[in-house]
């Protein structure tokens, strides 16, 4: 009964998302306010129904209610409840169900965000909002209903694909979505300045937190992602430049560009035009990835959604959608008028810079993965573009970047001055050159990748901080006043520092897997496996038998130039009801760096087959990740305070005002 | 979820991964390198996107074997590979060839960055113009009256 009332909810929605895309569209035109509020309430009334949807789902996932094709098919009454609620969200169904609940979340939110945001500018961009939502919600009640029932009902289900049964693929998707989805604020936003041909800095900083909300949940998501493939997949690799891994790196890559040129926009009023033109495409590549990933084009075994039916209903939406804002930008966008001028050399003129490689980056990374796939449509040929053709083309454009970041963040607004500015980064360039060259002293004979970008990441982090610093610093200025100085700098301030200094963090430790060393072996109980500094030992192999799978587990003491410094288990497992096979790789955590040994076959005599890697450094590339979305949440608080909704300006602490 | 998904439907049709086998190690450790260097720029043909330097299925062990053979036998890396682009196509590099197929391929990157660059820079440079708005004839006269008063003062 649940299962039907949430299906009802979900067709409810649509109608709602349809009152809420028309009624304040007219309103805004009409300059009817009665007719403009219809978009806060209905935005508010479309989240409930979708919500209430997306429970009944996770209620029957729940109660293991195997009469729902959706429930039968991803769930098993003996799989830990963790996994029930994850399983909502692990296929096809429920993942477009959660999408559809994130885009109806985001719009409650502008919908309760009413005193900051101007009525006419609300109206429309909830309407657009609701136009992408009455396509979704369409797209899953006409080809992939969650709700559809088996009759008669199964006795047991068959289990949530065993390589999702995993903590780390429970956050994943929420995350990755509230990124991708969050896009769309952005987007709709965009398109309500497109509608009214009106577009300032209040617009700019209205639509600015919502970017970099957005932007640090999809760093968190492909953060995530990364990591979980790290670990579970077995062989220790972090990035696959996979198609679909690239259809959340092109969201970001856009994202990231857009999250700069909004800051320009905001302060300098310019940039306006290329700033919606950006937020357009950001949302078209979330789209575009949505496609990628669930029409079953990317040659079958890529998605789940082998159904043509399905891919050409995404299609239409892309098409629709795409097409409309670019006509719309196309009919719009002469009539807005352009502010803010600059010389090349400037803060302005540095992220224009920033924008272009961005740009160009994430034209690489759409031409890379869509080149094969449109060849082979168009000329019969095929041909394959993998890790070898992006990382070739991808880093020749991120490393004259990422030398940009810290001048670019120290150039003056308006007219800078280079020479100036370099000079100011004098001691960060000295202190990195002599890092890189001590270390290429160190490991002369090894691999020179690794001491020029651990050299590029250091310069990356000190000229980050350099930024701080001399901003509240000079020679002779006692520290305490210097440490006042810099907690009174503005949050954003702080937020941009610390996320440039995520960037070098995460540089350090992709350079650092130059380092890394690989063994293989096969071992029997007692002997040993040598990989560079690290050594393992395998002490005896457990089977266990679990409430879903049956597993063989291999433990290894683990020994670094002789001392026994822990142990680690690599499981091979069996999932039962699927019957497949799953390896777990075992890790032990140096510091920064990582032990990661992974289970091969057991052979006939008894003897495994052992893969063991030592990572250095490893870690960083998550933590810079993190690192990154902190210094994003950071300037978010900076953007509300300033804002200024009242209740939150009584909370603020006296010690919030620079006492200067 | 969606790139991790993907990546786990390539896997489990790859099977669990454990891509190099021990007996397949050449004795010679300058040539094993040689060995993994191209065989993690060629693709696996039966799997999704992964070189057969990462794969678990039979025939990116075939290919690797056959590298290893290929190396032994003397071939320099390119003679590998062209070999294995003449047996089983140009599907089997993972960095496409540049050719008259991949021009476009190819050239996106450097065309998409010059091509904004200069759109960039006309954009900046045209931008100035209105603020510094030409005098007209009588303006242009006074300024000339003032600059010249001034200079007789």
């Amino acid at each position: 009964m649940v299962v039907e009332a949430g299906h009802f909810a979900l067709a409810l929605a649509l109608g709602l998302s349809l009152i809420q895309f028309v009624v304040p569209l007219w309103g805004a035109r009409a300059n009817d306010p009665v007719l403009m509020t219809v978009a806060p309430a209905g935005a508010l009334a479309v989240f409930a129904c979708i919500a209430f949807a997306f429970l009944a789902l996770t209620f029957a996932y729940l109660n293991s209610d195997f009469s729902v094709l959706n429930v039968y098919q991803n769930s098993h009454s003996a799989k830990p409840l963790i996994y029930k609620i994850s399983g909502v969200w692990g296929n096809h169904e429920g993942s477009m169900l959660l999408w559809v609940l994130i885009l109806a979340l985001f719009g409650a939110v502008v919908a309760a965000s009413r005193n900051s945001i101007p009525m006419r500018l609300q109206a429309n961009t909830l309407a657009v909002q609701a136009a992408v939502t009455i396509a979704f919600l369409l797209f899953i009640l006409t080809t992939s209903n969650p709700f559809t029932r088996v009759i008669p009902a199964p006795v047991e289900g068959q289990d949530l694909n065993p390589l999702l049964q995993d903590l780390g693929l429970a956050i994943h998707p929420p995350l990755l979505y509230i990124g991708y989805v969050g896009f769309s604020i952005s987007f709709a936003f965009a398109c309500a300045a497109l509608i009214d041909g009106r577009i300032d800095a209040v617009w700019a900083r209205i639509v600015r937190p919502w970017t970099l909300g957005a932007w640090a949940f999809l760093t968190l998501g492909i953060a995530m992602g990364s990591y979980w493939a790290y670990y579970e997949l077995g062989w220790g690799g972090w990035w696959f430049w996979d198609p679909v891994e690239n259809a959340s790196l092109m969201p970001w890559l856009a994202g990231t560009a857009l999250v700069h040129s909004t800051v320009v926009m905001e302060k300098r009023d310019a940039l306006k035009v290329w700033t919606i033109l950006l937020a357009i495409l950001t949302f078209s590549l979330s789209l575009l990835g949505t496609f990628l990933v669930r029409s079953g084009v990317l040659t079958s075994v890529h998605s789940f959604a082998v159904d043509p039916e399905r891919g050409t209903f995404i299609l239409g939406i892309l098409i629709l959608f795409i097409g409309g804002s670019l006509a719309l930008f196309a009919w719009r966008a002469p009539m807005l008028k352009q502010g803010g001028l600059f010389a090349p050399v400037s803060r302005e003129g540095a992220l224009v810079v920033n924008n272009l490689f961005l740009a160009t980056a994430c034209a690489t990374v759409f031409i890379g993965t869509l080149y094969p796939l449109a060849l082979e449509v168009l000329a019969g040929e095929k041909i394959s573009v993998g890790a070898p053709f992006f990382n070739f083309t991808f880093l020749p454009l991120i490393v004259p970047l990422l030398l940009l970041i810290p001048l670019g963040q120290t150039l003056a607004w308006k007219r800078g001055n280079f020479l100036g500015t370099a000079q100011r980064l004098f001691a960060v360039f000295g202190i990195s050159l002599l890092a890189t060259m001590v270390l290429f002293a160190f490991t002369y004979g090894g691999p020179v990748a690794a001491p020029l970008g651990i050299g590029l990441g250091v310069y990356l982090v000190l000229g980050s901080l350099n930024e701080i610093v001399t901003r509240s610093w000079s020679m002779g200025t006692p520290l305490p006043v210097a440490w006042r100085k810099a907690r009174g700098l503005p949050r954003s301030a702080w937020g941009t520092s610390i996320a440039h200094a995520g960037v070098g963090l995460t540089v350090i430790g992709i350079a650092a897997t130059a380092w890394g060393v690989e063994a293989l072996g096969t071992l029997k109980i007692g002997e040993r496996l040598k990989g560079g500094d690290y050594e393992v030992r395998l002490e005896r192999i457990i089977p266990r038998v679990e409430a879903n799978y049956r597993e063989d587990a291999a433990v290894l003491t683990v020994f670094s130039s002789g001392r026994e410094i822990g142990t680690l288990e690599t499981m091979k497992r069996l999932y039962v009801t699927r019957g497949m096979p799953t390896t777990e790789a075992g890790i032990l955590t140096t510091g920064l760096g990582q032990v990661y040994a992974s289970l091969g076959e057991v052979q006939a005599d008894g003897s495994v087959g052992i893969r063991l890697y030592h990572k250095p450094l490893v870690l960083l590339i998550w933590i810079g990740a993190l690192v990154m979305a902190a210094g994003g949440a950071l300037s978010l608080t900076d953007r509300r305070l300033r804002i200024g909704a009242p209740a939150r300006a009584k909370v603020a602490p006296p010690s919030a005002v620079p006492a200067e | 979820m969606r790139p991790v998904l993907a990546l786990v439907v390539a896997l489990m049709l790859a099977g669990p991964a454990f891509a190099v086998q021990p007996d397949e190690v050449l004795k010679d450790p300058s040539l094993e390198k040689r060995a993994r260097e191209i065989s993690a720029g060629l693709r696996c043909l039966v799997c999704q996107n992964q070189s057969i330097d990462d794969s678990d299925a039979q025939l990116a062990k075939d290919l690797r074997l056959l590298v290893r053979e290929r190396l032994v036998a003397g071939d320099t890396n390119d003679e590998v590979e062209n070999f294995l682009v003449q047996r089983y196509g140009e599907f089997v590099l993972l960095k496409p060839a540049f050719g008259a197929h991949t021009v476009l391929l190819w050239l996106t990157p450097a065309l998409v960055l010059i091509l904004g660059g200069i759109g960039a820079y006309t954009a900046m440079r045209r931008r100035p113009k209105p603020a510094t708005a030409s005098l007209d004839e009588e303006e242009r006269k006074a300024l000339e009256n003032l600059l010249r008063r001034d200079q007789g003062a």
